[in-house]
């Protein structure tokens, strides 16, 4: 039997909504002992990437109103969103921005030494709030460095969780593995919060960090928890080629161009008046039609596609005062100067709207609707659902903040109450037991696998950049379903070539395979039975939104043998009324 | 603001890289103790950077050497290795930059002044240890302040860009790894850990500049640093440790003297009396539920409390 760790409650994941859930149990109860558990170190994970800003209704004395963020919110969403969850989310954004100003968070400031607001692409008023360019990565150090200030905590730093552990419908803990030392612990508590992130890595070309595997939404699925509108995953019009680092907005909003290979500012034939600022699946569909027609270029390693933005009319000058970092990340990442040269850019995956089906309070419900006791699911993981089939820019690290500091809030009560009542921890021994053999049957196979877990990782990301992409019908989600079902049943086939027990990367890669191959076939399926196009799921097939049949949730989930079944649930609705979403 | 300057050093990142290239790699394995150099021939691209020929190695010719590395966009501070001699992000180090056709060989090794788990992947512990001790948060002689606070400290916009710099700070570690005092002591706090201790002291919201003078006014706090600014020339962010240090010194020697005050104090800021623009924020009324009046529901509290 694996090692036994005790804490209170488990907060797997430490970006913004992890770290926040952390601060937040503390500061009602600093009795309560937490561990956070993460697969890379605490300062590491992918919300330092997030750049423009955080969306919160600051200053109504200037006009700005909670009524219409949770307005543009839901018509950002394609009206896919939950409109009561919305409303909670808009009340809770503005005090999380000041809370994190206290904490000692660098925004960027007005001349009367308030906090600055810049304009977002969907947004009626300049409401988000911003620190440089850098805004994720300061609210990361902002928790990170408030949360150091608790003691009766622990931090398990590049601890690889394996799997959610659920008896009876309530949480019992979960398997990990110490990377340093390659032992499985079994983390038991009584209450879990999920805030392991988005699922981005299924792309080979995508703006997220290499650790966003999709880790928690495998791991929920294995525990029988059901994964909400995983369909909708959204493509930021200019990730740097080859990398797929981002290039902000701001780029175009400074008056950069988008050319083809011959030269042409094509945006004219698809949104002549707006240009490079339509909205990002405009111009993501722009520049992909561009492509398809034989207008892009081609890079010669990587054999991607792509077009150009420009910017050397702007001038030396111009580039080097507003756009600093577009001009550091390109030289540093690409060794291309863009005052002397065009950008290379196509669209990249960017975000996960879909993820684990929770309530408007981040509990994490069952496949019959109900809370899975004692657990949560916070920030991009979760599907509450904020975001619905499109989220506006800004929106997402306001969503960890909230979903962080609710979740957090009602796990201290939650074990508040429990430890009154005398509850005793729980240990699953059989659940824990083939969890092992699961991991570690895999480490010990001593025989040479046929079949690289390297290989099966640029397949599924070969297969959803092909399939599953911007563009998507019937056919190509058809034969992506095919492929994934025979790299489904090669991921099991393949064991790490590496044995050692310190630091196994190579076991922990095709851990990750394993997760990415299940995640990739509901992104799939889903994306093939919604017949429809909404937010950012286009069905070429299927062009217009199709409210009559499919202003519903789509909920997937996988039953004992691998296979994933559907079912819906309505949208909730408590003050607009579905209309055509114009821009 | 970014100096031109910058750039120009920079550009060198945007020559053609050799065709094929050789990463020699220090490693270290554990199990066995054993510490030997591996080569490893590479093809490259252009805009090629160390991080990419890594991975291409790892996924293609030897599936057991380790890494650290996540965003590759040099802002979550994982993949810190010496190239060349040099304290550098493996993400934001093109290979252009460090070989070319004449010499097309390049020398990775781990992290310097720190303990070694296997490879090229160091163990942080004690490092972060160090910038816990600082108390990296802002500190108010009445905490309510900053826990129970209604809205915002006012913050002058020249007050940030005083602290702006060293607030940049990824805790990479290349500072510490260049730093020829953390080589000699172990209990040197260290380039990280004493700039961002400068950059709280410095903070107009912050009270607890006491505590956290006398935690750097020690044999190996700022006084320890014999000011070779090796920190400030390797730190990706700019961050400049090596004057936050000499500040913090002077902070330090001042207040000993009964001479340093702390310049100001900011307090939170009271309603919005002088609005600086007035902007509509619409939303839409045609499609509105019937009987529903959004400002109304706007008003109504949201309860999160717990409900069994």
């Amino acid at each position: 039997m694996v090692e036994v760790v005790d804490h209170d409650i488990i907060i797997v994941g430490s970006g913004i909504a992890g770290l926040r859930a952390a601060i937040e149990i503390k500061r009602q109860d600093p009795s309560i002992d937490v561990a956070v558990i993460s697969k890379v170190q605490l300062m590491r994970s992918h919300s330092v990437s997030a750049e423009g800003g955080t969306a919160a209704v600051l200053y109504t004395e200037e006009g700005d109103n909670i009524v219409s963020h949770a307005w543009d919110t839901i018509k950002g969403s394609d009206f896919l969103a939950d409109q009561d969850v919305v409303w909670m989310f808009v009340k809770y954004a503005p005090s999380e921005i000041r809370q994190l100003e206290r904490w000692g968070m660098p925004w960027s400031r007005r001349p009367d030494g308030r906090i600055a607001q810049r304009p977002f692409g969907g947004h009626a008023f300049p409401r988000a709030c911003y620190a440089a360019d850098k805004t994720g990565f300061y609210e990361m150090q902002t928790l990170y460095g408030r949360l150091l200030g608790f003691d009766n905590w622990t931090r398990y730093d590049e601890y690889y969780v394996t799997s959610i552990v659920i008896e009876d419908n309530s949480f019992r803990g979960v398997t990990a593995i110490d990377m340093s030392s390659g032992e499985m612990v079994f983390f038991r508590a009584y209450a879990g919060i999920i805030a392991t992130g988005g699922a981005g890595r299924l792309y080979k070309f995508t703006t997220y960090a290499y650790t966003a595997t999709g880790d928690g939404l495998a791991m929920a699925m294995r525990a029988g928890i059901p994964l909400k509108d995983m369909e909708f995953v959204q493509f930021h019009p200019t990730g740097l080629v080859p990398s797929g680092i981002l290039i902000t907005e701001g780029a175009r909003g400074e008056g950069g161009h988008l050319l083809n290979a011959k030269g042409e500012r094509f945006m004219s034939r698809y949104a002549p008046k707006a240009m490079e600022l339509a909205p990002r699946d405009v111009v993501s569909r722009a520049i992909m039609t561009e492509i398809k027609e034989g207008r892009g270029l081609k890079e010669e390693y990587t054999g991607l596609e792509y077009v150009l933005l420009d910017l050397r009319h702007l001038g030396e000058e111009k580039i080097t005062q507003r756009l600093p970092a577009v001009r550091e990340v390109s030289i540093k990442h690409a060794g291309i100067d863009p005052v002397e040269e065009p950008i290379p850019i196509r669209p990249a995956a960017h975000y996960t709207m879909g993820g684990i089906h929770t309530n408007k309070y981040y509990q994490v419900l069952s496949t019959e609707n109900k809370w899975v006791k004692g657990l949560w699911a916070a920030g991009e993981v979760a599907a509450a659902s904020i975001h619905g089939a499109n989220r506006l820019g800004s929106n997402s690290t306001t969503e960890c903040l909230v979903s962080g500091m609710i979740a957090g809030h009602q796990a201290a009560q939650y074990v508040q109450k429990l430890k009154k009542e005398g509850a005793q921890l729980e240990t699953p021994r059989e659940e824990i037991e083939s969890e092992e053999k699961r991991v570690y049957d895999k480490l010990l196979k001593t025989e040479t696998s046929n079949v690289s877990v390297y290989d099966i990782r640029e397949e599924i990301r070969t297969v959803m950049d092909r399939y599953v992409y911007v563009f998507r019908d019937e056919e190509g989600l058809k034969t992506a379903l095919r492929k994934l079902r025979e790299i489904r049943s090669l991921v099991e086939k393949s064991y790490p070539e590496d044995k050692s027990r310190v630091y196994n990367t190579d076991l922990i890669m095709s851990l990750e395979a394993a997760n990415m191959a299940d995640v990739a076939y509901v992104v799939t399926q889903s994306a093939l039975n919604r017949t429809e196009s909404r937010g950012a799921h286009y069905r070429i097939d299927y062009p217009r939104r199709d409210d009559e049949n499919w202003l519903k949730h789509t909920l997937a989930i996988l039953t004992r043998e691998g296979e994933v079944q559907f079912s819906y649930i309505p949208v909730t609705i408590t003050t607009w009324k579905p209309i055509e979403r114009k821009y | 603001m970014v100096a031109r300057s910058k750039f120009q050093e920079l550009l060198a990142a945007t020559r053609q890289p050799p065709k094929e290239v050789t990463i020699r790699v220090k490693r270290y394995d554990p199990e066995t103790g054993k510490v030997w150099y591996q080569d490893y021939k590479v093809k490259t691209f252009r805009g090629m950077t160390i991080l990419d020929a890594l991975l291409q190695i790892k996924e293609k010719i030897d599936h057991t050497i380790v890494m650290r590395y996540s965003c590759r966009m040099g802002v979550c501070g994982s993949c810190g290795v010496v190239v060349n001699k040099k304290p550098s992000l493996a993400c934001q180090t093109q290979i252009a930059a460090v070989a070319s056709e004449d010499k097309p060989i390049v020398v990775v090794e781990p992290l310097y002044n720190f303990p070694i788990i296997r490879d090229l992947v160091a163990d942080f512990g004690d490092f972060f240890n160090k910038h816990r001790a600082i108390k990296p948060y802002i500190i108010r002689k009445d905490p309510d302040e900053v826990e129970k606070g209604e809205r915002e400290f006012i913050m002058d916009p020249h007050d940030l860009h005083e602290i702006y710099e060293y607030s940049l700070c990824i805790m990479c570690g290349l500072c510490y790894s260049a730093c020829p005092v953390s080589a000699g002591d172990p209990l040197y706090l260290g380039p990280q850990a004493l700039a961002q201790a400068y950059r709280f002291i410095a903070d107009v919201r912050d009270e607890g500049y006491e505590e956290r003078i006398k935690i750097v006014d020690t044999e190996h706090g700022c006084h320890r640093c014999h000011f070779a600014a090796t920190c400030s020339a390797v730190c990706p962010k700019m961050v400049d440790p090596a004057s936050a240090i000499q500040r913090l010194r002077k902070i330090v020697f001042m207040k000993t003297l009964g001479f340093w005050k702390k310049k100001k104090i900011t307090q939170i800021a009271g309603p919005l009396k002088e609005p600086l623009r007035q902007i509509e924020a619409k939303y839409a009324v045609e499609n509105i539920l019937e009987g529903v009046d959004p400002e109304e529901q706007a008003k109504r509290e949201e309860k999160i409390d717990l409900e069994l």
